[in-house]
């Protein structure tokens, strides 16, 4: 079993997300994270899945995916080949004595704070999962009190595009 | 000339016959009526009020299997919609082209859990080839164009469009031809040319191959293609269920059906090959058996419309992605080039199956109870009918034993419910077919467990005149589980009795149910009244007819795989496994 990240660009009809995620289900396939949202071209929206199997079910989940009418296009993006990101909202507890270690994990890993009350703050981070994973590990004895993420987004590098040669 | 202004409802019925629909298999409510108004006009448009939505699907299906043409049911919200459900799902797994319409609450009432409501759209994704919600009257003819060509192009299959009753109701300008917008959309029907140069060398180079012929090559309408390529190859070829009359049963290479239910030979020859040559099939379950034992010293060409087919159950190592009439003339035409008029020697490998065929023939043994033998009653209705007749079986026992017993000489000649197996196809399923080709002679060949699923469409029948030929098999049970029973579960009949049958109650009287239906109604219990009541059936024009065969309930089907078991272990009757000489 491989981790898998898939980039599909789809029509933005209605339940064109049900239609994905309903196949996942209906085939026994499991996802591991799904961000969707437009793309660079009007009418058209941008799927990342990210899944982890073998080989030859990636190849029929892909078969299956590209039997959607409004699947358009569906490319693998290979890590060493594309960037890949997460995007975490965190509430951490603090008071007077833990704010300042909780700002240096923040500056350590390059987030950033973005709402500030006594005994709380949000902090964003942006980054691969291992590091968003790590600064997760870090905050932990701070106390979490909420987590959001967004779901890995990614994209190829160079400077080719997905949605070069579909007729829109 | 600017364009004519029309209903939503007027331009539904106006796209449809634009689009050359014939006819309609529907019952309408409230969410649908205003469609049924212009219908109600419609000169080119037959429209036939069935008794149940169901039945309006499989006789859409019949039809369209019959004809190879377009199936149309429409139906209205809620339980009418969610009513077509089964045949919808029967469609997708046959591939069977439909188009099913449907009513939906307006669509300022979509979410509200309205009247008959039911999120229809929703509930078919998984089963339908496509689906569309309209809500505006101007998107009518793009998108009923659209569902037709994607119901009838590349792998066919079934596409609901759900109409809400204010987009029926608005009007909009009609513009036709519409633009068919599907970026998504490319069936690949032309292979790739190094791949059919790699088919042809393998297929060249194999001393055991075997023509696995799928249902796809009765869709893809390749039955010449396919006599060609057995002509070129001179290999063993087996038809699966859905495929029964793509290569003629008289055809000397034919093995008949392989699978759970197939012949020793067409089992055996799969399972010994060295080269399945896969044409528009699946395997299936139903075929394959345990998959990890199936054929396991077999390279495999792998042809089908569709690319998800490919690699999903078993490797293929020259796989085509096309459409297999246009693939098999390309194929044939390399062939024709690489062996200039000298066919492979396959002797050996000949020896060895029509070994098999001479050992394992087709059989059934005449019931000790002295009750009807269904096996016989079956294959005289196919002897009688001859091969320009359709016939359309139910699912269980009388469905194995139509495809065993009935020798198939065209495609489209059998009709049944393949990949979803469900009771109560045949009576609607003979109903669209006899619609689709009125001059053909039509048998719905029902058991008693499944003609009470349908029957009803029997009403249907005898006021629009279709007279359909029903032989109801009647073992008095739910036979194929019965079987399994058995077999399986110590002879444990749990729920399978169904009382209509010999030594039991008889309910329902089918001959009073034919008399309250405006039938014909013939009872059979004696092998020498099965021909007068075949023939009396085939003369009888102006009403359905059913037929009440009273049959023995301890008939089995034979040869069987147990399920899950590998195909090596097939048996052609009880605790009877053929003997290998282990020469192949």
């Amino acid at each position: 079993m491989t981790r898998h990240v898939l980039s599909l660009l789809v029509e933005d009809k209605p339940g064109l997300l049900t239609r994905v995620a309903g196949l996942f289900a209906r085939r026994a396939f499991n996802i591991e994270s799904l961000a969707v949202g437009e793309s660079e071209v009007p009418g058209l929206s941008r799927i990342t899945v990210v899944v982890t199997v073998e080989g030859l079910a990636l190849e029929q989940m892909t078969k299956q995916l590209n039997k959607l009418i409004n699947v358009i296009k569906i490319v693998e993006l290979e890590p060493d080949s594309a960037v890949q990101r997460d995007h975490l909202l965190i509430k951490v507890k603090t008071d007077a004595a833990t704010r300042s270690q909780v700002l240096e994990a923040v500056n350590l890993f390059r987030a950033r704070v973005i709402d500030v009350v006594a005994d709380a703050l949000i902090i964003e981070i942006t980054g691969d999962g291992a590091k968003c994973q790590a600064f997760i590990k870090v905050l932990e004895p701070f106390g979490i009190r909420e987590l959001v993420q967004s779901g890995v987004l990614a994209m190829g590098r160079g400077s080719k595009s997905i949605s070069e040669k579909i007729s829109k | 000339m600017p364009n004519e202004v029309l209903t939503g409802a007027q331009a539904i019925v106006r796209s449809l016959e634009l689009l050359g629909v014939d006819t309609i298999f529907g019952l309408p409510g409230g969410a649908i009526l205003p469609t049924y108004d212009p219908l109600m006009d419609s000169k080119k448009i037959r429209h036939i009020l069935v008794r149940h939505e169901q039945g309006a699907g499989h006789a859409a299906e019949g039809y369209a299997s019959a004809s190879g043409k377009l199936g149309v049911c429409i139906a209205t919200s809620g339980p009418g919609a969610t009513n077509l459900v089964t045949a919808i799902a029967d469609a997708h797994m046959d591939s069977v082209p439909m188009l099913a319409i449907t009513g939906q609450v307006p669509s300022t009432h979509i979410g509200t859990d309205a009247f008959q409501e039911a999120d229809i759209v929703g509930i078919t994704m998984p089963i339908t080839k496509h689906s569309f919600l309209v809500t505006r009257a101007e998107d009518i003819p793009g998108v009923i164009a659209s569902a037709v060509q994607i119901a009838t192009t590349g792998r066919p299959g079934p596409v609901l469009v759900d109409v809400a009753k204010d987009a029926q109701n608005q009007k909009a300008e009609f513009i036709w031809p519409p633009q068919i917008d599907l970026p998504g959309y490319k069936p690949t029907t032309k292979a790739h040319g190094k791949q059919i140069a790699a088919a042809a060398d393998l297929i060249l180079s194999s001393k055991k191959p075997v023509l696995y012929i799928g249902g796809g090559s009765i869709r893809a309408g390749a039955h010449k293609e396919l006599l060609k390529i057995a002509a070129l190859t001179g290999a063993p070829a087996v038809t699966t269920l859905m495929a029964r009359g793509a290569l003629p049963d008289t055809h000397p290479q034919n093995l008949g059906m392989p699978g759970m239910h197939g012949t020793v030979p067409a089992v055996t020859a799969l399972q010994k090959s060295d080269l399945l040559i896969t044409l528009g099939a699946r395997f299936d379950d139903r075929v394959t058996g345990d998959a990890k034992s199936f054929a396991t010293g077999a390279k495999v060409i792998h042809i089908d419309i569709d690319p998800a087919e490919i690699g999903k159950i078993r490797h293929a190592d020259v796989p085509i992605v096309g459409d297999l009439k246009e693939v098999l003339q390309e194929l044939n035409a390399e062939l024709e080039k690489k062996t200039k008029g000298k066919k492979p020697d396959l002797s050996q490998w000949w020896e060895f199956v029509d070994g098999l065929k001479n050992r394992y023939p087709l059989g059934y043994d005449w019931p000790d109870d002295g009750m009807l033998s269904p096996q016989y009653v079956i294959e005289r209705i196919g002897e009688l009918s001859g091969p320009e007749a359709i016939f359309a079986a139910g699912v269980g026992q009388h469905q194995m034993w139509s495809a065993q017993f009935i020798k198939y000489e065209r495609p489209n000649s059998w009709l049944n419910s393949g990949g979803a197996g469900t009771m109560g196809y045949s009576v609607p399923a003979a109903m669209g077919a006899k619609v689709a080709q009125p001059e053909r002679l039509v048998w719905a060949i029902d058991g008693d467990g499944c003609f009470q699923m349908t029957n009803q469409e029997l009403a249907t029948c005898t006021i629009n005149n279709i007279p359909i030929k029903v032989a109801v098999i009647n073992n008095s049970s739910l036979g194929m589980v019965r079987q399994w029973q058995s077999l399986f579960y110590n002879g444990r009949y749990s729920n399978t009795d169904l009382h209509t049958g010999q030594d039991s109650i008889m309910i329902p009287d089918f001959l009073k149910l034919a008399d309250a239906y405006g039938c014909l109604g013939i009872r059979v219990t004696k092998k020498e009244e099965v021909d007068a009541a075949i023939k009396l059936a085939m003369e009888t024009n102006d009403k359905p007819v059913v037929i009440d065969f009273v049959v023995g309930k301890d008939a089995m089907v034979w040869p069987m795989v147990p399920a899950g078991l590998s195909n090596d272990d097939v048996q052609f009757a009880k605790d009877a496994a053929p003997v290998w000489d282990g020469d192949e």
